[in-house]
């Protein structure tokens, strides 16, 4: 027993020790070791942003450098607060505020005193910062916008939080990335890579060299510059003609797919997100909630498509082989469903498929619709096929552009319609009004811009993109470059073309013809509600339009939604002409009319819901 | 006798556990205290450089001590203990003060720590009182003439003060044990701290029910012929029980705030977990960093020179008390359980040596090297480790230090050298 005591101690002490190491050797041991070792600091080299080009290789957004005021508590020695405060533009109450602010973050590290000095307060402090010791000053690389124009689909860079933390371990705290628009898309392309370096510290947190002789440190890599599809300057002039209207317009290159220009009303000019004011001025934005400007109308704005939506339904039914474009309908001023009758304005007669279409003629297109779904033996079927052909433009989903938000609009199928009125309780009557574009059916400016390039290209799209190269290069992405084909030949749309064509020369958009430019159109007169205090009530119609030109080499498709335009030619006719004139031709002809649609604005018609009285809608102001 | 011999019967198998502890302790001093732009090992600015020059000056005492005759250290351990008692008495006067202990006398080139020196002379002139053939340890007068060499020493070394240098010789308990002092006394110490440490984190209420548990059992388990020693067993139990409620008067009144911190840490007293926290990363500093510079180590560590926290200087002391840290970080999970298996293999073997001495002197004094050794080195890891309260005391062969290592490894070779002379005295 004695002999064995002192033993048994030794061995009883050693299986504790190797069971305490393995405890906290082998069980707690984490794996991210450099980063978490308090004896490691990495210091970062921030490469500068990539640029911004248009489609021409004109400027939109570069760098600006920014220099924040930065202090260490801890090195603070005694200084002459006054004159301090007076060389950075603050007084003394907010200087020793954000000093205590700072010491209680910590006393060792840096913390920003004063954030994003303009050059001249730079200048002017820069020669004297040695004099106060604990304050330096640290540059910072901030978004400078060559535009006032795109913010949307810009988008703009803000520090990381939380969730941007845990979803990529690429970014520390404190780091800027691409919050909206292209600025989030491309973040990896223009953001590039930092380069970092690791520095051994001791326990005073001083640096006592490289770690590891800067084995694991890395170079920075340069942001690459991007050349977007836009139009710079038919997008500076497409938001000028939108001030003081809501809406969007959406101009896409048929032959490529590329984005031309994007414009959402009401918009704001990028420059107000960044700098000093920055939170200020987002929270205006952001608490705007009567005229949403941070709502990128232009892919986000659901509503019905209106009278552009009848070409798709002539497509299908002259797909569908159940009319020729000789088929005639009678309209007597409307067309009579389940015994209830159906305005339109065409002005009444026999409508074939051409005057059907530059007359906008709602009973030539009801007749047509009814024609698709007799078809079929059952309305399911019949709506299977319709609903296919209908998406097949790209419409009732995401279009899977490259930009980080969107809506996917709504083309209903016979699950839409079984829910609503029970399972085989409904048919064609029923969804009449989807032969007009008003119904059920929904799209985004967007969509029906792609829906326009897809006719201007007799058949087939290019899904629409907004990067059109990097460093120079084009882009090859397959889902960018490959066409995507409709479910209509091409056959088929020369008779629905020309009756767009003549949308301009006889019809619904006589007012709006461009000298020398052959334009195909068609208008939309979109009836809209909203809820006041829960009461269902009208306003003055949308106004839409659509159009593309040459129409025989087409160059440019557009789609114009102005909200409570009225008429489809009033407002977004005359939009859609100017666009394309201004970027066919470069400079407008008809001065007057260029004049008018910049002035007018429809803020009236805005407030008319928020005025708490009684109002009139669909007013003939001019 | 020739030299020749002695290296023929000393224990191999020791010294070679032993040299290997000094190389792996050596290797860890440099990693923290070498320098890039002067990595050189004969650095002798350096601690490394300097630790160097102890393992030569070592060399040259362990050959001396072999060289000596046997005999030698039965004869003058009286000798020793007297001169290391008056050199510990002598610090009063002319000590110089490190980081606050009275614990060196300066000798220019080097600072010697006379409390090293008295570990190995206490333990040799234990082992003479004990193998003196009039003492006999079942006797209350010699079992306290015993003690009392035990004590003195500590005496005069917790006023430098250096309660863990004290605590040491406390080790040397376990030679009176092997030697026929009746175990109870080591069961009643360990009973001891049992309450002690109970009341600090249960409370006297856990302590009282506890005591009057066992009773209960001890009446209900009983055979019905056996007599029960009624008085002795309420007196056992109120003396349980009075004990406990003096470890709160004590733990309260009589402790520092520090020594509260440090049970309190130790214990995990604190219940609220920020303070817990709190505590850990101010009075716990040094055993938080240590712990986390051995978790940072991981399976296979992070490699030689490569411990950033090593480098860093994170854990305080890390080249004395600390070095385990470094070995931790640096060679990982395998380098801290060989340096645990080689104490392990290292202390086993001695015990081994010890029991095959037909000399009561050298069994005796064989058992005090032991000790010593043990309880160096379990209070050291159990620290660095944190599953010990912090007792500042060396890492046998391991620590920087010039005193720590000569004694330790003279203590250690006068046992091997009266190891090689067995079968003599044996005749």
């Amino acid at each position: 027993m004695k002999k064995f005591l002192l033993s048994s101690i030794i061995i009883i002490i050693g299986i504790t020790f190797l069971g305490r190491l393995s405890y906290l050797q082998v069980f707690s041991s984490s794996t991210n070791q450099v980063l978490e070792d308090p004896a490691i600091k990495a210091v970062y080299d921030y490469p500068e942003r990539g640029y911004i080009y248009d489609r021409n290789g004109k400027l939109l957004v570069a760098n600006d450098p920014a220099y924040d005021v930065m202090v260490i508590p801890r090195e603070v020695k005694a200084l002459d607060t006054i004159e301090f405060c007076d060389l950075l533009g603050i007084d003394k109450e907010k200087f020793l505020k954000e000093l205590k602010k700072a010491r209680n973050y910590s006393p060792r590290l840096p913390s920003v005193l004063v954030p994003q000095l303009s050059k001249e307060d730079y200048a002017k402090l820069q020669e004297k910062m040695r004099h106060y010791q604990g304050f330096y000053i640290q540059k910072r690389s901030l978004r400078y916008y060559d535009t006032s124009s795109g913010a949307n689909i810009l988008g703009y860079i803000s520090e990381v939080n939380e969730r941007d933390l845990e979803q990529n371990p690429y970014y520390v705290q404190g780091e800027l990335t691409g919050r909206t628009g292209i600025e989030k898309q491309y973040e990896d392309i223009l953001r590039g890579r930092k380069g970092v370096q690791y520095i051994q510290k001791d326990r005073f947190n001083r640096d006592i060299g490289p770690y590891k002789n800067g084995l694991l440190d890395t170079l920075p890599e340069q942001g690459k510059e991007i050349n977007v599809t836009l139009d710079k300057d038919l997008q500076e002039y497409g938001e000028r003609l939108m001030s003081g209207k809501w809406g969007g317009i959406v101009a896409i290159e048929p032959a490529t797919g590329e984005i031309l220009s994007m414009i959402s009303g009401p918009t704001y000019d990028p420059k107000l997100l960044v700098g000093r004011d920055r939170s200020a001025n987002y929270s205006k934005l952001h608490y705007d909630t009567i005229s949403k400007p941070l709502f990128d109308r232009s892919i986000l704005a659901e509503g019905s498509p209106g009278s552009p939506f009848k070409t798709i339904n002539a497509l299908i039914a002259l797909q569908e082989g159940v009319i020729t474009p000789e088929t005639t309908f009678t309209c007597y001023h409307g067309f009579y469903v389940g015994g209830r009758k159906r305005g339109c304005h065409c002005g009444g007669g026999n409508r074939n498929l051409h005057s059907g279409i530059y007359k906008s003629c709602n009973a030539y297109f009801a007749g047509t619709f009814r024609k698709i779904y007799d078809k079929y033996e059952t309305t399911d079927e019949a709506m299977d096929v319709w609903e296919k052909h209908v998406k097949s433009f790209g419409l009732g989903d995401f279009l899977h552009y490259d930009l980080p938000e969107g809506k996917r609009g709504r083309i209903p199928g016979k699950e839409y319609y079984d829910k609503w009125y029970g399972d085989n309780r409904w048919s064609s009557s029923y969804i009449i009004s989807n032969s007009i574009g008003q119904g059920e059916v929904s799209v985004t400016p967007v969509q029906l811009a792609n829906m326009t390039a897809a006719i201007a290209n007799r058949g087939f799209y290019y899904t629409p993109h907004i990067l059109k190269k990097v460093e120079g290069k084009d882009i090859t992405n397959p889902e960018f470059v490959a066409p995507k084909y409709t479910t209509i030949d091409k056959k088929y749309f020369d008779p629905v073309v020309q009756g767009m064509a003549d949308v301009y020369k006889l019809g619904t958009a006589r007012g709006v013809q461009i000298p020398g430019i052959e334009v195909a159109g068609k208008t939309g007169t979109v009836e809209n509600f909203t809820k006041i205090n829960g009461v269902r009530t009208q306003l003055t119609d949308h106004s839409v339009f659509v159009a593309f030109a040459p129409v025989d080499n087409p160059k440019i498709a557009i789609a114009v939604y102005i909200e409570n335009g009225y008429f489809g030619s009033r407002y977004a006719g005359h939009i859609a002409s100017l666009m394309i004139e201004k970027y066919l031709k470069g400079e407008i002809s008809r001065k007057d009319l260029e004049k008018r649609m910049l002035e007018k604005t429809l803020e009236s018609e805005y407030a008319k819901p928020y005025s708490g009285e009684e109002f009139k809608i669909n007013e003939r102001v001019w | 006798m020739s030299g020749s011999s002695v290296l023929k019967r000393i224990d191999w198998l020791s010294i070679f556990f032993y040299a290997l502890l000094v190389a792996i302790g050596w290797l860890n001093i440099y990693s923290t205290t070498f320098s890039e732009t002067n990595p050189s090992i004969f650095n002798f600015d350096a601690l490394h450089g300097k630790q160097l020059f102890f393992i030569g000056t070592c060399i040259v005492a362990i050959v001396t001590i072999l060289a000596l005759e046997t005999s030698f250290f039965e004869r003058f351990s009286s000798l020793f203990y007297i001169v290391s008692m008056i050199s510990l008495l002598g610090l009063f006067v002319f000590g110089k003060t490190i980081a606050g202990a009275t614990s060196w006398y300066d000798l220019g080139f080097f600072n010697l720590q006379p409390s090293e020196f008295a570990k190995a002379a206490t333990a040799l002139a234990l082992a003479k009182y004990l193998s003196d053939i009039q003492t006999d340890i079942k006797r209350r007068k010699d079992q306290l003439y015993a003690f009392l060499i035990i004590l003195i020493p500590a005496l005069l070394i917790i006023p430098q003060p250096d309660p863990g240098s004290a605590l040491v010789f406390f080790a040397l308990v376990f030679v009176l044990f092997r030697e026929g002092l009746p175990l109870f006394y080591l069961l009643l110490g360990f009973l001891l701290v049992l309450v002690f440490v109970t009341t600090l984190k249960f409370g006297t209420i856990w302590v009282t029910i506890f005591v009057a548990l066992v009773i209960t059992l001890f009446f209900l388990l009983k055979k019905k012929s056996f007599k029960i020693p009624i008085f002795p067993l309420i007196s056992a139990a109120l003396i349980t029980i009075l004990f406990s409620l003096s470890v709160n008067f004590v733990f309260n009144n009589v402790f520092e705030q520090r020594h509260r911190d440090r049970f309190s840490l130790w214990l995990r007293l604190e219940k609220d977990p920020q303070k817990l926290e709190q505590i850990r990363k101010t009075i716990g500093y040094n055993t938080y960093q240590s712990e986390k510079a051995i978790e940072s180590g991981g399976f296979f560590g992070k490699g030689f020179l490569e411990g950033t926290r090593t480098k860093g200087d994170f854990v305080p002391e890390q080249h004395t008390d600390y070095i385990f840290s470094s070995v931790g970080e640096e060679w990982g999970f395998l380098g801290t359980a060989s340096v645990v298996m080689l104490f392990t293999f290292l202390l086993l073997r001695l015990v081994f040596l010890a029991e095959r001495q037909k000399n009561a002197f050298s069994r005796m004094y064989g058992y005090g090297v032991i000790s010593i050794l043990l309880v160096h080195y379990f209070i050291n890891i159990g620290m660095v480790t944190g599953i010990l309260p912090t007792i500042g005391i060396p890492l046998p062969f391991f620590s920087y230090g010039g005193s720590g290592l000569l004694f330790f490894s003279a203590m250690l070779f006068i046992f091997l050298k009266l190891d090689s002379n067995r079968l003599r005295e044996g005749i």
